[in-house]
């Protein structure tokens, strides 16, 4: 049992705590509903504190409870990686919650019962130290936040979104059942620590990894199993897209981690490369997939599949470094894959609340109709351009850190042993480069289009600022990306215990070097000083705009905009977000979507209209979705004969079968 | 401590040097091209003129931009002249030279472009979203090449900032490596893109349907016009230094090496950069801009030959050992 002062005691109270007001809200409804957003905040903040002292320690705590299976009960440990993964979980459940607050007039019985739940669900997995108690609790993840996703079931769309959804999240979780039977073996040894202890043949290993990857990747959203995200994000809540985007995904990310770097030991040299593989598809293809999108909540989907992809990059790397027996430049990979975790939960959360509160404001979520509207919303939109810079990876914020760690990563790899490991390593660099400038290309269409301009419909036009709640929600992950961003000295060292269980050493200490800089190497090597760079860049802005005020000239006039003479009031004439991506369809998307542009120009003299119209095929939908959907039905519909037979034909292919079965057995014997 | 005085010192002087030459040195390029056309040009001098007026001038801005029209042109300057101050021009070794990485001065360049593409946003018109279009699908295709050259030096050099990239180049037996041909060439290419040059974009052009970096600014007036103007100057010294200090490394000095060996080096700096801004008018007047659409191909040309030097540096090492 646990005794008050372990830590465990305190993550116990706060999953209560969620589950029980979860329960009471789905039993007593009405205004009960509203009690779940305070308990989620309490709740939230309970666990980030005694996930940061567990952390920063570097301890770990287990307990074995009487719940669960009869006779076995439930092992529950918790450790620096744990503890990593509760603080973004928490953080980004504490965001959500926050934006929930405001959302007091349009409670659901449909969406905050389930909401509690997902989130006590999400620390739950993060607790297990048993496969009975990850899948359990992983079941009950994916259960409710597809009641989530379903909860606008009177909509046909959200419902396809969840049966998708519901598909896919069932292949993981019977590919992680397949995993954890074959990790525990014959013997049945189910709990963590035997699991971390057992022999293994070759073929089980690769098997299991080949499960686990499809098990944690369907869940985090990788190519080629990410096709539930961008129907599932635009269809649930925005508060709870931005917990399914920014943090659920990390949970599936928790998984794998725990699986590749914890229990299965050493890894074999081409794993590293197979995840290195996968991740740089998701990342290229996410970003591609998220340029052709008009649908705000439906580019963050995307997004979220190439960031996803940007981690799994970095933990290729590690898994290289480390299958070489190079611990050091192991670390630096995986911190660079764990602080990128952390900062797209921060960052991703922020930009789904922010596309929340322009839903809200409008009831739009086409970018095609929105424009202007850094106007009416300008908290909104200034929190909202924050989360832009730190996605797209530029500095001073904290996307960048985490790109620039990987790419320091990606340099080193002259010191493997492998010519063709080392090619692939600058190859991966090229693709991890070439998505960083698509992503910036996305996001100054995202909100180029729809923050600025004019706006493009009366919805946008009559736009009104998010309520405080929504705005304090994304005003703290704002500032939880510049802080990160600017003292990511601190980020680094914090996960120096994990890395020292994981890996058995860690990157050289950050935060005692002078201004705050990042060394992650050598001082030869390379060196990042967000603050002294952002000092100089406010300084020198700010004293170019005094000076300028001062010594030359302060005049200012407002007038209609020049447009080269030819200014046109109609807010028609603005480029679209599809037009916006125009270029970059032609050159990216010509191969890659088998993009087709029609335009049908009427003969000279007619007055009818010309039309433009663009085809484009999502290949990964239909090759590998549609397609095998298609043969299934053929194959079902050609069986289907076999519905309608009379006894006598029954009983013949019975004794068929059965005939058939004994001359296997008697081949085999 | 004279080698800390030394290097605050010389950082003072590459910070304004940069923001000083950075007018000359467009106009040298300008006065090249009338030259070339038999026109009499622009004397040097006019660069420093046209900003000084522009600034005096009286702003106009559109009835629906944003603050975030306004301060853009402020943030766009001093992200351009950062990133000039970052790389080494006539000396290696200055004090700031550690706040940022080669992989951070592209990055910092990313972060101008986006400010410069939302700004051409914001009024919502149709040359604005047509320029800021246009202006990142070019970055698209520059930006990785841009970072795969550096990552390639990154990797011979086995470090990624500047100064010791230089003083490796400088210091290592002069050969001639494929894999570094294949750069210059990829760099050369994404430098006559990020600075709108022919035959990407034409800086001079105010024709429609070419516009791209012009298209962008088009709304900008006074004191803001002046600003973005002088981003681009820096912007063009910038590239100007990073291919030397990359590619004509030679004579650079070490900071600790005093002020009268500075000066040889400074002189030997401009010196090169003017050959560059000459080069490239003779190259602006003997080709003509092309097509936006084939743009993406001469890009991807660069994005190839950058892939493959990185590719080449790999098996050369391997082969050499």
């Amino acid at each position: 049992m646990v005794d008050a002062a372990n830590p465990l005691a305190m993550l116990f109270i706060a999953i209560a705590l969620l589950l029980g007001c979860a329960m009471l809200a789905a039993a007593f409804r009405g205004r009960v509903l509203g009690l779940v957003y305070p308990v989620s905040l309490i709740a939230a903040s309970l666990a980030v504190a005694t996930d940061l002292s567990i952390l920063l320690n570097g301890t770990t705590f287990t307990a074995h409870l009487p719940l669960g299976l009869p006779t076995i009960g439930l092992r529950v440990r918790v450790d620096a990686l744990s503890a990593f993964f509760g603080i973004v979980v928490n953080i980004g459940t504490f965001a959500a919650a926050l934006y929930g607050l405001g959302r007091h007039k349009q409670l659901s019985a449909r969406v905050e019962p389930f909401f509690a739940a997902f989130a006590a669900a999400m620390n739950m997995v993060l607790l297990a130290d048993d496969a009975f108690g990850f899948l359990f609790s992983w079941e009950l993840m994916s259960v409710t936040s597809w009641a989530l996703v379903i909860a606008r079931h009177e909509d046909a769309e959200a419902r396809r979104a969840a049966h998708v959804y519901l598909m896919l999240a069932s292949i993981g979780t019977i590919a992680l059942l397949f995993a954890f039977g074959a990790m525990a073996g014959p013997a049945g040894g189910y709990d963590f620590a035997s699991i971390r202890s057992a022999e293994r043949d070759p073929l089980v290993t690769g098997l299991v990894l080949a499960a686990v990857l499809v098990g944690t990747g369907s869940k985090a959203g990788i190519i080629p199993l990410h096709a539930w995200l961008p129907l599932a994000h635009p269809a649930a809540p925005s508060h709870v897209s931005a917990l399914m985007s920014g943090v659920m995904t990390k949970v599936a990310i928790y998984g794998l981690i725990r699986v590749l770097f914890d229990l299965l030991g050493k890894p074999s040299l081409w794993l590293g490369a197979i995840v290195l593989i996968l991740g740089a598809v998701s990342t290229l293809m996410g970003v591609l997939y998220a340029l052709m999108q008009h649908d705000l909540k439906r580019l963050l989907a995307y997004h979220t599949v190439e960031n996803i992809g940007i981690i799994f990059i970095g933990l290729g790397l590690s898994l290289t470094f480390k299958s070489n027996n190079l611990d050091a430049l192991a670390a630096l990979a995986l911190t660079a894959a764990l602080f990128h975790v952390f900062n797209h939960c921060l960052f991703k959360s922020l930009l789904f609340l922010g596309a929340g509160a322009i839903l809200h404001a409008t009831g739009k979520r086409d970018l095609e109709v929105l424009g202007g509207l850094i106007h009416p919303m300008p908290l909104t939109a200034l929190a909202f351009l924050i989360g832009c810079i730190a996605i797209s990876a530029l500095p001073p914020l904290n996307g960048f850190v985490s790109e620039w760690l990987t790419f320091q990563a990606i340099l080193q790899s002259p010191s493997l042993p492998h010519l063709p490991m080392k090619i692939l390593l600058p190859t991966v660099g090229a693709v991890l480069a070439l998505s960083a400038a698509l992503a910036a290309a996305c996001f100054v269409k995202a909100f180029g289009i729809a923050f600025l301009g004019r706006p493009r419909s009366q919805a946008a036009r009559d736009a009104h600022e998010a309520d405080s709640f929504a705005l304090s929600a994304m005003a703290i992950l704002a500032l939880l990306c510049i802080a990160s961003g600017l003292f990511p000295g601190f980020f680094i060292d914090a996960l120096g215990s994990l890395n020292h269980a994981l890996l058995g050493t860690q990157m050289p200490t950050q935060s005692t070097i002078p201004w705050f800089s990042i060394v992650p190497i050598g001082d030869v090597r390379s060196s990042y000083d967000p603050l002294l760079i952002s000092i100089f860049l406010l300084f020198c802005a700010g004293a170019t705009a005094i000076f300028i005020h001062f010594f030359a000239s302060r005049a200012l006039r407002r007038a209609p905009a020049w447009d080269c003479g030819f200014p046109d009031p109609s807010p028609s004439i603005q480029y679209t977000a599809s037009g916006f991506a125009q270029p970059i369809r032609r050159i990216y998307g010509t191969i890659t979507f088998s993009a087709k542009e029609q335009v049908d120009m009427p003969p000279p003299g007619s007055s009818t209209p010309a039309r433009f119209s663009v085809k484009l095929h999502d290949h990964i939908w239909e090759l590998l979705y549609l397609a095998p959907a298609r043969y299934m039905l053929a194959i079902s519909e050609r069986l289907n004969v076999f519905q309608f037979l009379t006894v006598r034909r029954y009983l013949i292919l019975m004794f068929a079968a059965l005939i058939s079965l004994l001359v296997v057995v008697m081949v085999i014997t | 401590m004279t080698s800390s005085v030394y290097s605050i010192l010389g950082q003072g002087i590459q910070t304004l040097l940069v923001l000083a030459i950075a007018p000359a040195i467009t106009g040298v390029t300008r006065l090249v091209k009338a030259r070339l056309m038999r026109k009499s040009g622009p004397p040097l001098l006019q660069g420093y003129r046209d900003l000084f007026k522009l600034l005096r001038k009286e702003v106009i801005v559109a009835d629906t931009a944003s603050w975030l029209f306004r301060v853009s042109p402020y943030l766009i300057f001093s992200l351009a002249w950062l990133a000039a101050t970052l790389v080494p021009t006539f000396a290696t070794g200055l004090h700031f030279s550690w706040t940022g990485d080669v992989i951070v001065i592209v990055a910092l360049l990313g972060t101008a472009r986006f400010f410069q593409t939302l700004a051409g946003m914001d009024v919502g018109t149709a040359f604005g979203g047509m320029g800021s279009s246009r202006e990142s699908m070019i970055a698209t295709m520059a930006e990785p090449a841009m970072l795969l050259v550096v990552l390639n030096l990154a990797l011979i050099a086995s470090s990624s900032r500047l100064p010791v990239i230089a003083d490796y180049l400088v210091t290592q037996p002069l050969a001639i490596r494929v894999s570094l041909a294949l750069a210059l060439m990829s760099l050369v290419i994404v430098a006559l893109a990020e600075n709108a040059r022919i035959p990407v974009d034409n800086p001079a052009t105010h024709l429609e349907l070419t516009m791209v970096h012009e298209a962008m600014i088009l709304e900008y007036s006074g004191r803001h016009l002046a600003l973005i103007e002088a981003a681009s100057q820096l912007k063009l010294v910038m590239y100007g230094s990073l291919i030397i200090c990359l590619f004509l490394p030679f004579g650079i000095a070490s900071v600790d090496s005093g002020p009268a060996a500075w000066f040889v080096s400074l002189v030997l700096y401009v010196g090169k950069l003017t050959l560059a801004a000459i080069t490239l008018g003779l190259w602006e007047v003997s080709i003509a801009k092309m097509r936006v659409f084939r743009v993406g191909e001469f890009l991807g040309i660069a994005f190839i030959f950058a892939f493959l030097g990185l590719l080449l540096s790999f098996v050369t090492e391997e082969l050499l050992r």
